[in-house]
């Protein structure tokens, strides 16, 4: 095995140094796919996901190996990539809403653009909000009853994926106290188990594989979830869990929660950028069309198998997988908030976080 | 009952799984892929794994957890051979094992240590895996009631084994634990993302520094730069004294030490969060006090290698829990390994809570999966140590550029930057001058390693025990002092008054005779300069980030405490006391026919060039001029030599997907595979 792999990586070296082919193919070469976090969270598990599917449909099946450049939050990784050039279209690079957030945040070591890049697929997840409980059967579609409780809430950090819970929190008038510091939701779910956290959240896949079961034995009770997407950029029920209210629903229900205002843009506008449209596979710029093309249509291919949606559905989830023009618009929405929802963002993470990106 | 009546039949179904030839034929290839990744530092089961998951996809489950367990239960145990031989920590698990089985290699008795470290390991994974078989079914409530407090006091027995290890000056001791947790807080603060000792200028450090870097820096780098100066191979003795028979009988002499401690392993393997980083120093400080000759410990005592060695594999097993059981993983490569279970078969087998329920079978297939692993990697180990055992023999400096080569590759793969074979360099100088002036190492590798989860779990249930306390008083009491809290502390207290009255004959560094007051007051100052400088920048924090200043103002204020009643002694005594202990005045150090700037200047020629030509090329340069002008070899052995060792890094990173540092030149014009 170990040979193969060094065989294989030998073979895309001297490929390398060979002149560009008029066709697209792959026969013999080796696709990187850099994902700029470890080998352990939820963007390596995507990538090595998709990687054999990919790979299988690639014309000349060429390996697809996931590499791992991990650090500054991504944004190491990402500010790699935009120092890169098209170069036989044999690198991809996958971000996460953790790339997007900083860079819709203006953070100092953002050194990358979105716009510049060139989005072959792109595929999203949902998130599900659910609550102890004792303080769970005062909750009755609206969060009226929640006012005056304080919850405790296990969190990675406010500039991160929790912005959109603690914020929806926030919208609706509860007060949720974040433990920060978390190193993944993981964690979150266990401090809820334990009895310390007293709210929690988690995306869809680890909602169905754990969370749920609580919700079985009567140790948490479902609240809302975040939504998703519909073709006209509307917020609709979750395909995964059709029976959880989402929390536009809730929100309209309860008393004092606005769903238009900037609020809720600035709110929907991080909502869609970090669930949505989650996870973006990109050709780097200057990328050739005929090479878009052909990573277009193997992404197609691979999403129209006839066992995807089974496959899929355990390991990355039961949402909808964009490609070509369908991942250039969810980039499009995923990676742009208007002035007016970033500066309130920024203004809220300070005033109640005392958090400053500068 | 209930829980046998499902219990036995599943344990059962999963022995008629794991017994087929097939399944064995793929756990030994697990294994023997395992060794050979572990054998190399700092290329722990994360690399190994991540070079099977493209192979994983849709492959038979059991076949493929067989590989997977087979590559991740050996790790821990082949990552010995650096540990002894080369005093060089392989992963986190193996730190302790480096304090004794080291100066053993050096005695001589390096095939002895080995196999002992072994025989521990076995027994260790062993005692896991029949610990777990009946305690899986009824964990769940008690991994639940390990929660922020409780962990926190674990993080505090581990920072007290910092009494047992701190040295002949216990204020040394916990100054250099101090500098240590200081440095782990370097960067971004979990908690509210304030930057200490960092800028966003150099993102570098942002990250923080990792913990290979750190342990290879600490322990492998003064090690090696010692033995160079000192030209003679690492055993005194140019033969073998002891061999490989005499480390299983020293593990039959101490059989019960290797059940405590395996349990020891096991127990904290369980808990989510901590992961093996703790385990070792606690094994290692409970063989210490177990023991009632001490004074061989840190010269090469057998205790001191079969502590942490039995508890190392028992914490893998122990690790399963909160990966099988929650779907929380316990280490990076337990994180690999979940997502890796997800692409086996058709998906069928899904870690978390319905593990128990619906694959049992499973379930146990893993536990004893890797029991069997142990098994078999302990055998070939064995096997392989006393063959492997006469590297010790060679001349060292034959050995050096390679192990120079190994440990920047190493350090270059926990970041894939430049910087990260600066920092080593960097933190090795740390080492070297740690070492010189008798400030205890393991204290300060203890203090880095906790470092991030003291500041964790304190700044987590300090909000939630305000939080609970506001609700009622008692209801926060009942959070703070838990019965497993009020149990930890008795222990903790326990250690550290038994430890502070032990440790004055653990000598780590051995005897070190006092010299002049000069040397050793610089290198004090210097440590009081950082200490200021860091207490400084975290007193700048703002206050509404409190949680991202206390912990380096508190740790920093105590350091600064014992730093300064340090110098004070060092004012008032004379040059012969203990505090001026200095390697450079008499000693094996001292006496050495090269000294320490030439020689480190070897190491840092091979950094330089690395900046300016890329690692393969620099690699190249540095191997042909040490071994010409430093070993002296002909040009036909220096040759080949160098031919050997740069294929054993194109190999090693061919196979394993890596890169190489890239230099200036790479940046300049397009260079061919190895080179780019």
């Amino acid at each position: 095995m170990t040979i193969k792999y060094f065989a294989a990586t030998a073979a895309s070296v001297f490929c390398l140094a060979a002149p560009a082919l008029a066709e697209v193919d792959f026969s013999g070469k080796t696709i990187e796919w850099v994902i700029p976090f470890s080998e352990t969270g939820g963007s390596a598990k995507w990538a090595n996901f998709f990687a054999p599917l990919l790979s299988e449909e690639l014309p000349g099946n060429p390996t697809v190996v996931v590499k791992f450049m991990p650090g500054a939050g991504s944004t190491k990784g990402a500010n790699w990539f935009q120092e890169q050039k098209h170069d036989e279209g044999t690198l991809l690079f996958g971000t996460s809403g953790s790339t997007q957030f900083p860079y819709l945040l203006d953070d100092p070591r953002v050194r990358y653009e979105y716009s510049d890049w060139n989005p072959v697929m792109a595929s999203g997840t949902g998130g599900v909000a659910y609550l102890n409980p004792t303080d769970g059967e005062k909750f009755d579609g609206t969060a009226n009853n929640l006012k005056d409780i304080n919850f405790i809430y296990g969190s990675q950090g406010a500039t991160r994926l929790d912005l959109v819970p603690l914020l929806a929190w926030q919208m609706l008038g509860m007060n949720v106290e974040p433990v920060f510091g978390i190193k993944g939701r993981g964690d979150g779910r266990l401090m809820f188990e334990r009895g310390e956290a007293t709210i929690d959240y988690q995306t869809s896949s680890s909602y169905l594989g754990a969370s749920a079961d609580l919700v079985e034995k009567g140790q948490a009770v479902p609240m809302m979830t975040w939504g998703a997407l519909d073709d006209d950029g509307n917020i609709v029920r979750d395909p995964t869990f059709p029976d959880i209210p989402t929390f536009k629903e809730v929100c309209e229900a309860t008393d004092g929660c606005e769903t238009s205002g900037e609020a809720w843009d600035a709110w929907k506008a991080f909502f869609i950028a970090g669930f949505p449209v989650q996870k973006i596979a990109f050709l780097p710029a200057g990328t050739p069309d005929d090479v878009i093309a052909t990573y277009t249509a193997a992404f197609d291919a691979v999403r129209n198998r006839d066992d995807f949606a089974k496959i899929a559905e355990k390991r990355v989830g039961k949402y909808p997988v964009f490609v070509g023009e369908g991942a250039a618009k969810a980039t499009q929405r995923g990676t742009t908030v208007s002035a007016e929802a970033k500066a309130f963002v920024s203004n809220w993470l300070q005033e109640a976080y005392g958090v400053s990106l500068k | 009952m209930d829980l046998l009546a499902t219990a036995l039949p599943a344990l059962g179904q999963a022995w008629a799984l794991i017994l087929q030839p097939l399944v064995l034929g793929y756990l030994v290839l697990g294994v023997v892929m395992g060794l050979a990744v572990g054998v190399f530092p700092g290329l722990g089961g994360i690399a190994g794994l991540s070079l099977l998951l493209p192979f994983m996809f849709g492959m038979d489950p059991v076949l493929g957890l067989a590989l997977m367990i087979g590559m991740v239960a050996v790790v821990p145990t082949s990552d010995t051979f650096a540990s002894v031989l080369m005093g060089i920590p392989g992963s986190s698990a193996s730190q302790a094992t480096v304090l004794d089985g080291f100066p053993m290699a050096k005695k001589g008795q390096a095939a002895r240590a080995l196999s002992a470290a072994f025989t521990s390991s076995l027994f260790g994974g062993l005692v896991g895996a029949a610990f777990l078989t009946l305690f899986i079914v009824i964990a769940r409530p008690i991994v639940l009631s390990f929660g922020l407090p409780e962990m926190l006091m674990i993080s505090i027995l581990g920072l007290s084994m910092v009494a047992v290890l701190a040295g002949r000056v216990a204020l040394k001791g916990l100054a250099a634990a101090g500098l240590g947790l200081l440095i782990g807080t370097i960067g971004e603060a979990d908690a509210g993302g304030s930057l200490r000792m960092a800028t966003y200028d150099i993102p570098y450090l942002t990250d923080g520094l990792k913990l290979v870097i750190v342990g290879l820096g600490i322990f492998a780098v003064p090690e090696i730069v010692s033995l160079l100066r000192q030209d003679r191979a690492i055993s005194k003795e140019a033969r073998l004294g002891a061999g490989w028979g005499d480390g299983v009988r020293d593990w039959v002499a101490n059989k019960w030490l290797s059940v405590r401690c395996s349990l020891i392993g096991v127990v904290i393997g369980i808990i989510p969060g901590l992961g093996g980083s703790v385990v070792d120093w606690i094994a290692y400080g409970h063989a210490v006090q177990t023991t009632k000759d001490k004074s061989n410990f840190g010269k090469g005592e057998v205790r001191g290698v079969i502590g942490p060695e039995s508890s190392n594999n028992a914490k893998e097993g122990g690790g399963l829990v909160p990966t099988l059981l929650f779907g929380i993983p316990g280490s990076g490569s337990m994180a690999i390994f979940i997502g890796a279970i997800a692409l086996l078969g058709s998906g069928e087998i899904e870690v978390g809570p319905s593990m128990l329920r619906d694959n049992l079978d499973i379930t146990y297939s893993i536990v004893w999966l890797l029991a069997l692993a142990n098994v078999v990697g302990t055998l070939l180990c064995i096997a392989a140590s006393g063959g492997i055992a006469k590297l010790t023999t060679i001349r060292f400096t034959y050995l050096a550029p390679f192990l120079f080569m190994l440990i920047s590759f190493a350090a270059f793969q926990s970041g894939q930057n430049f910087e990260d074979i600066l920092a080593l360099f960097v933190i090795g100088l740390i080492g070297i001058f740690l070492r010189r002036f008798d400030w205890s190492r393991p204290a300060f590798l203890i203090g880095f390693v906790l470092s991030n989860p003291v500041e964790k779990f304190s700044n987590q249930a300090f909000q939630i025990a305000s939080f609970r306390f506001r609700k009622s008083f008692e209801e926060g009491m009942e959070y703070i002092f838990s019965p497993i809290v009020i149990v930890l502390l008795i222990v903790t207290v326990v250690s550290v008054v038994l430890g502070l009255r032990q440790a004055k004959s653990i000598m780590a560094e051995g005897d070190v005779q006092s010299g002049s007051k000069r040397a050793p007051l610089v290198f004090l100052l210097l440590i009081m300069g950082y200490v200021v400088t860091a207490l400084v920048n975290a007193s700048l924090i703002p206050d509404y980030n409190m949680t991202d200043k206390i912990v380096p103002l508190v740790v920093g204020g105590i350091a600064l405490a014992a730093l300064l009643i340090l110098l004070v002694q060092m004012i008032l005594r004379p040059e012969s006391d203990p505090i001026f202990a200095d390697k450079e005045v008499s000693g094996e150090d001292a006496d050495a026919p090269y000294g320490l700037w030439s020689t480190l200047a070897w190491f840092a020629g091979l950094i330089v060039a690395t900046y300016f030509v890329g690692f393969i090329l620099a690699l190249l340069g540095f191997l042909v001029s040490f071994l010409r002008l430093r070993a002296q070899a002909h040009w036909p052995k220096t040759l080949i030599l160098t031919a050997r060792g740069i294929a054993l890094m194109c190999v090693m990173a061919g196979a394993l997907n890596r890169d190489f540092p890239p230099g200036l030149l790479q940046g300049a014009v397009d260079l061919p595979w190895p080179l780019n």
